[in-house]
């Protein structure tokens, strides 16, 4: 059974950890991070000589870097122990597997790869830059509506595989599409890491949304770069939900860099009992008119923790920019914790940034009413988180959206001591 | 068995981690079918009794038994006294956003069912349809988020349409009148006494400030609840002279009692 089916039918009578396939990777690479294993890679993928080159330069990049020192505590993370693993798919206009791009349209590959997320960006990035391997590969030319969601489906299943995705998107001028990826993991007990890129260039007029819903085990480190450019009158939306995994740091970004560009990013992060989620977004307004929303949702629960950590910057020039935060955050019990990190940057006066942030938690009154009509305590708690996630369950197809609620209603199973 | 629906004895209640006693002994018995009102001024007790009923967190019960066809409740959480066939419509009902009132009541019958199958939902939806229609409201009430930015007469319909659905033995309804105009209380008594003419061994106990609610319900019974006790009861000319009177001579009567 090969590793990386693509789940067309969601399996949503599996529940999140019950399902491990037989792992026989088509390349298992020696462990730990090394050039020889980059060489190995790129070897093994008959890479042109340019990316051998690119990963090269990366992994130079990758070891000068220091570790960030904000966000988690990734002090316990030891890089040496991670796999390499690839796998995709293919289907659709052009969606295919990160590799078969490099492959069969080498030009336009590019003319794009790593020029929204280069290297140096970040530490994460570079490492991923360096040994990149599975991810999708998706062009959207002039024009054309999909209306079907993009889907893609997958497991991380090989024990110590890191996942380095990485997924470029370039939807062309008018186009429209929505890109839907979620992903859910078995639980092992040494410790995993995910580190993706994901890279979209949103050109004139188009419009474009990526949804991910991830549930990593509870042992892995999630760390993720997603960014996409957005051009002249082009509309990115970024719709995230983050649940499981030890520490996930992830904040979708919009470079705005065209007159109207709009970004909007939806997120939801449920932070379970020794869990960090620390999420946001990113939004930089670098041309006139540009418009961003920002709406951040969290769940804490036990000694779980949600950090919302968002940047707004807004470059001189940008006259008539408008920027709104949202952050809402819900937390459980009396141990849960919330942090709001909010970094506002604005160069141009003729701008307007609003932010706005709710701490709540789960009232006495609200659980007394719910149980008066016969519901136990867990089933009144877990209808008020999934009122709370509402709206932005609604924003997803009915799959994904029971999914969602069905992976939080696990969630808070034994929630109530 | 009792003969009793709800039978409330010698029942005293203080606020939790508090020391001062609400209720200091109220006794106060309800037979299948019957409709009963408790008045009061303000802070005499009334809305702390539909409160330690249902099982509210926030009411320490010292002493007493409150019996639901013989079975004391006071032992059971809230949830489990409201599978027992007991309600209460709220005064200041919580909103709970995201969540629809078709979802709510569909898990609040689910959680009154042994099998783990639940409520098919075809036939859930025909039951909730024929409630709002025996309640003259609209089809479409079912979508909304449940009190999510409701009028004080939608939140009060609300509560009639819950106890629709859920087919209580016993309703406490606490002021459901509080704050409706005529209109309003016209639209949210009709509705009880539908449902009470609709099951005829419905207990309903009407807790209410004013007279005017019991023009429109016409209670069996009459109860006046003074300083956490029940300091008369008599039959409906009892509310009449009240309206007349107001509370001053029951008080006095009490303070004679007293001394």
């Amino acid at each position: 059974m090969p590793d990386n089916e693509t789940v067309t039918n969601l399996g949503l009578d599996e529940y999140k950890y019950d399902f491990v396939t037989d792992d026989e990777p088509v390349f298992k690479a020696e462990k730990g991070l090394s050039e020889d294993l980059v060489r190995q890679i790129s070897a093994h993928k008959e890479e042109p000589e340019w990316m051998l080159d690119f990963r090269l330069k990366a992994l130079e990049i990758y070891y000068s870097k220091p570790m960030p020192e904000w966000g988690g505590d990734l002090s316990t993370l030891n890089l040496d122990e991670i796999y390499l693993k690839e796998e995709w798919e293919e289907q659709g206009i052009i969606f295919e597997s990160i590799e078969d791009g490099l492959k069969l349209h080498p030009e336009m590959f590019r003319e794009h790869f790593a020029t929204i997320v280069p290297p140096q960006d970040n530490k994460f990035a570079a490492l991923n830059s360096a040994v990149w391997s599975g991810g999708s590969f998706v062009y959207i030319p002039k024009g054309v509506d999909v209306d079907v969601p993009l889907q893609a489906y997958f497991r991380v299943n090989a024990e110590q595989m890191g996942q380095f995705e990485r997924t470029l998107i370039i939807c062309e001028e008018g186009s429209q599409a929505h890109y839907i990826e979620g992903c859910t993991a078995p639980v092992y007990t040494t410790e995993s890491f995910h580190s993706g890129v994901i890279e979209i260039i949103v050109k004139k007029g188009a419009r474009f949304r990526y949804t991910t819903i991830q549930n990593w085990s509870n042992n892995m480190y999630n760390l993720v770069t997603q960014r996409a450019l957005v051009n002249e009158d082009a509309t990115m939306e970024w719709l995230d939900g983050n649940l499981g995994s030890k520490l996930t740091m992830k904040y979708p970004s919009c470079f705005l860099v065209g007159e109207r560009a709009h970004g909007s990013i939806l997120s939801i992060a449920y932070a379970g009992d020794g869990q960090h989620q620390d999420t946001g977004g990113k939004v930089v307004h670098a041309a006139p008119y540009t418009t961003s929303q920002i709406t951040s949702k969290s769940i804490s629960r036990g000694h779980g923790r949600a950090t919302y950590r968002g940047q707004c910057k807004v470059y001189e020039g940008a006259v008539g920019s408008k920027s709104n935060v949202e952050c809402d955050a819900l937390l459980l019990d009396e141990t849960s914790r919330t942090d709001t990190y909010p970094y506002i940057e604005i160069d141009e006066n003729q701008s307007s940034i609003g932010h706005e942030a709710r701490v709540s938690k789960v009232g006495e009154e609200a659980l007394f009413y719910l149980m008066s009509r016969g519901l136990s305590e867990e089933e009144a708690m877990t209808m008020v988180v999934r009122g709370f996630i509402e709206p932005i369950a609604k924003e997803l197809p009915l799959e994904y959206a029971i999914e969602l609620n069905r992976l939080i209603e696990l969630e808070m199973e034994g929630s109530v001591g | 068995m009792s003969k009793y629906l709800l039978e409330i004895k010698n029942l005293h209640v203080r606020v939790a981690n508090g020391d001062t006693e609400i209720l200091r002994g109220v006794d106060l018995a309800i037979r299948p079918g019957e409709i009963h009102a408790l008045m009061g001024p303000n802070g005499s007790g009334k809305s702390t009794l539909a409160n330690a009923i249902a099982g509210h967190p926030g009411y320490e019960v010292t002493d007493g038994q409150v019996l639901l066809n013989g079975e004391d409740v006071l032992e059971m959480a809230p949830d489990a006294r409201s599978r027992a066939g007991l309600f209460l419509a709220f005064q200041y009902p919580s909103e709970i956003s995201g969540v629809s009132i078709a979802n709510f009541l569909r898990t609040a019958l689910n959680s009154r069912r042994d099998d783990d199958e639940g409520i098919d939902v075809f036939a859930f939806h025909k039951t909730l349809q024929e409630k709002l229609a025996l309640l003259k409201m609209d089809e479409s009430f079912g979508a909304r988020y449940v009190n999510d930015g409701f009028s004080g007469g939608e939140k009060k319909r609300n509560e009639i349409l819950q106890m629709a659905v859920l087919e209580p033995k016993m309703a406490v309804l606490d002021e459901t009148d509080s704050g409706l105009d005529i209109d309003a209380l016209r639209i949210v008594a009709d509705g009880v006494n539908t449902l009470s003419a609709a099951d005829g061994e419905l207990g309903v106990l009407v807790i209410t400030h004013y007279k005017r609610v019991l023009s429109y319900i016409q209670p069996d019974q009459v109860h006046v609840m003074l300083k956490g006790r029940i300091a008369e009861s008599g039959g409906p000319e009892l509310a009449d002279h009240l309206e007349e009177q107001g509370y001053d001579w029951l008080q006095e009567a009490a303070a004679v009692a007293a001394s």
